[in-house]
C-alpha cells in the first residue's frame, strides 16, 4: 500500500517534465539484482546501463519483486511441465538428458553464441534437442511452449551478469548487429538508437523510453498477458516505425540480439521480467 | 438526379485542382527561407490541422511534442521541443519545411519527414511509396502551428 502511494505521488510530480530512470533497487525475493552498471568499453555513447525495470511505473515494478506476484511465473511452471514431458519418436523429454534444469544456470548470460561458424540463440538450442535428439517437431520461435521453456532455462540464471562473447568468431556477427542497430528503417525512418540510445528516459507519448535491454527476456507483458520473446519485441518496434520486420529466428535478428545483449553486459538476468 | 450531377461535378472539380496545384513530395522546393508556396496552392484549415497533430495514425506529433493547446489530451511526449509559441519562432515557410521534411532543417533529427514518398528503407508494404501525410494535411498542420503564438 505504502509502495503504491509513493509511485502515485511520483507519477504526479513527474508528469509533464522530463524524468529519467528512477533510482529504486531491484530487490527480488530478498536478493538485489544488478539493474544498473557502468557501460562496457565497446559502447561509445552511453555511460551507464539501466534495466528496463527502472523505466516502468511503480505498480509494474512491484510485480517483479515477489515471485508470487510475478504473473510470468505461471509460464515458468508450464515450462517445468514441458521440460519433463516426453515428446517425439525417441520417447524422450528434455529431462531424459538434462536431469536437473538448474544445471543450466549461467547459460542465458552467454547467448547468443557462435557454434561451428553459426550464431545460435537459445531457441536454436532448444529446437536442436527437439528435432535431433527427441525426434520431435521444432517449436515456432515465439510460441507459448518455446517461451515457457526458454523462460524456465533463463530463470536459472536470474541474478547472474550478462556476458556474451563478442570477439573472435563472434566479431562479424556483432558488427552486423551493430550496423542494424544504427540503421534507420521504415516510413518513419528511425534506428533503434534514435529511441533507445538518444532518448532513453524520455516520454514518447504514453511510453517511457528505456535503453531497450534484453536481460529480462522472455518478458511478461501486461499488454498481452504472456511471455514475449526477444525477436518478437524487435519485430514490434520495427512495425511501430512502419518498417518490414526481419524474420524471427533469422540471421538479422540473431545478430541484433548478440549486439544488444553486449550492450547489457553486467546487468543481471531478470527472467521473467515484467513490463507493460 | 440533381444529387448525382453534383457528385460528378464535385469529383471533376477536385481532380482538376489536384492536377493543377498540388506539389508532389519529390518536387517540393526547399529554399533558404523554407518552403515558400503552399503544397496545395491554398491555405490549410487550422481546425483539421489540430486533429492531424494529435491523431496517432496521422501526425502523432503529440508523441514527441508537449502542446498546451491540446491539454485535453493526456499524454504528451518530450522527445522534441514544446510547441507553445512555435509560430513566434518560425515563419510559415519554415514551418512548412519542418513538417514536410525536418531533415532539411535539423540534420540527423529523429523527427520523421511527413511529406516524402521515397528515400526510406524497408517500409511496411502498405506504406511503400507513400508519404505519412497528404499535401492537404501538411497545409492543415502548418495552418494550425501558425495559431500557436505566445506574444
Ligand atoms: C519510435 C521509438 C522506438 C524505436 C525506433 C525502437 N523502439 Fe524499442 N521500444 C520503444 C518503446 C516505446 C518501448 C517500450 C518502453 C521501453 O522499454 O523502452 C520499447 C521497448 C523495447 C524493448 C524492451 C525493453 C524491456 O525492458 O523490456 C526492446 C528489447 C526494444 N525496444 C528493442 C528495440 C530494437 C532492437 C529496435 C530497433 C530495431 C527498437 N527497439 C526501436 C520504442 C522504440
Ligand atoms: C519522433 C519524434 C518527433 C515527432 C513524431 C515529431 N517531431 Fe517535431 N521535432 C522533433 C525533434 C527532436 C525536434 C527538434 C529538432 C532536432 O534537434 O532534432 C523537432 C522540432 C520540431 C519543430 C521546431 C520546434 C522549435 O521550436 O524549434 C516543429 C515546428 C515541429 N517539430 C513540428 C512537428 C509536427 C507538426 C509534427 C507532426 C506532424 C512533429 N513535429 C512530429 C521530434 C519529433
Amino acid at each position: 500500500m505504502g509502495m503504491k502511494l509513493i509511485s502515485f505521488v511520483s507519477a504526479i510530480i513527474c508528469a509533464g517534465s522530463a524524468y529519467a530512470q528512477d533510482s529504486n533497487q531491484l530487490n527480488v525475493e530478498g536478493e538485489i539484482l544488478a539493474s544498473t552498471t557502468a557501460a562496457p568499453s565497446h559502447m561509445e555513447n552511453v555511460d551507464t546501463l539501466y534495466s528496463g525495470w527502472h523505466f516502468r511505473s511503480g505498480e509494474t515494478q512491484a510485480l517483479q519483486l515477489d515471485d508470487f506476484d510475478n504473473p510470468g511465473m505461471v509460464f515458468i511452471d508450464q515450462g517445468i511441465d514441458l521440460f519433463g514431458k516426453v515428446d517425439g519418436s525417441e520417447g524422450k523429454s528434455c529431462q531424459s538428458c538434462h536431469e536437473d534444469v538448474e544445471d543450466f544456470a549461467g547459460l542465458r548470460t552467454t547467448l547468443p553464441r557462435v557454434e561451428d561458424g553459426q550464431l545460435v540463440a537459445m531457441e536454436d538450442l532448444v529446437n536442436e534437442c527437439r528435432t535431433e535428439r527427441m525426434g520431435a517437431e521444432a517449436w515456432k520461435w515465439s510460441s507459448t511452449n518455446m517461451t515457457a521453456v526458454t523462460g524456465l532455462i533463463g530463470f536459472q540464471s536470474r541474478g547472474m551478469p550478462m556476458s556474451v562473447k563478442i570477439d573472435g568468431d563472434a566479431a562479424p556477427f556483432w558488427e552486423a548487429g551493430k550496423e542494424l542497430y544504427y540503421t534507420r528503417v521504415g516510413q518513419l525512418d528511425m534506428a533503434c538508437s534514435n529511441c533507445h540510445e538518444d532518448n532513453y528516459g524520455v516520454m514518447i507519448r504514453a511510453d517511457h523510453l528505456s535503453q531497450g535491454q534484453i536481460n529480462g527476456f522472455p518478458t511478461y507483458r501486461l499488454k498481452n498477458a504472456k511471455l514475449n520473446s526477444i525477436h518478437n519485441r524487435f519485430k514490434g518496434c520495427m512495425s511501430n516505425i512502419r518498417a518490414t520486420p526481419f524474420k524471427e529466428g533469422g540471421k538479422e535478428f540473431k545478430a541484433l540480439e548478440l549486439y544488444i545483449a553486449s550492450r547489457g553486459e553486467g546487468l543481471a538476468v531478470e527472467t521473467p521480467s515484467v513490463r507493460n | 438526379m440533381k444529387y448525382l450531377l453534383g457528385v460528378v461535378l464535385a469529383t471533376g472539380f477536385f481532380t482538376s485542382v489536384a492536377i493543377a496545384e498540388t506539389t508532389s513530395p519529390s518536387t517540393v522546393n526547399f529554399s533558404d527561407d523554407g518552403v515558400m508556396a503552399s503544397l496545395t496552392g491554398k491555405a490549410g484549415d487550422a481546425k483539421t490541422g489540430r486533429s492531424v497533430f494529435s491523431n496517432r495514425k496521422l501526425g502523432n506529433c503529440l508523441a514527441c511534442h508537449i502542446n498546451s493547446d491540446l491539454s485535453e489530451e493526456s499524454f504528451h511526449g518530450e522527445v522534441g521541443p514544446p510547441m507553445d509559441g512555435v509560430a513566434d519562432r518560425w515563419s510559415e515557410a519554415e514551418l512548412r519545411a519542418i513538417v514536410a521534411n525536418s531533415k532539411k532543417i535539423f540534420e540527423g533529427t529523429i523527427m520523421p519527414a511527413f511529406y516524402i514518398d521515397a528515400g526510406y528503407e524497408r517500409p511496411l508494404e502498405k506504406f511503400a511509396g507513400k508519404s505519412i501525410l497528404s499535401a492537404e494535411q501538411v497545409e492543415d498542420v502548418v495552418a494550425y502551428l501558425l495559431t500557436l503564438k505566445e506574444e
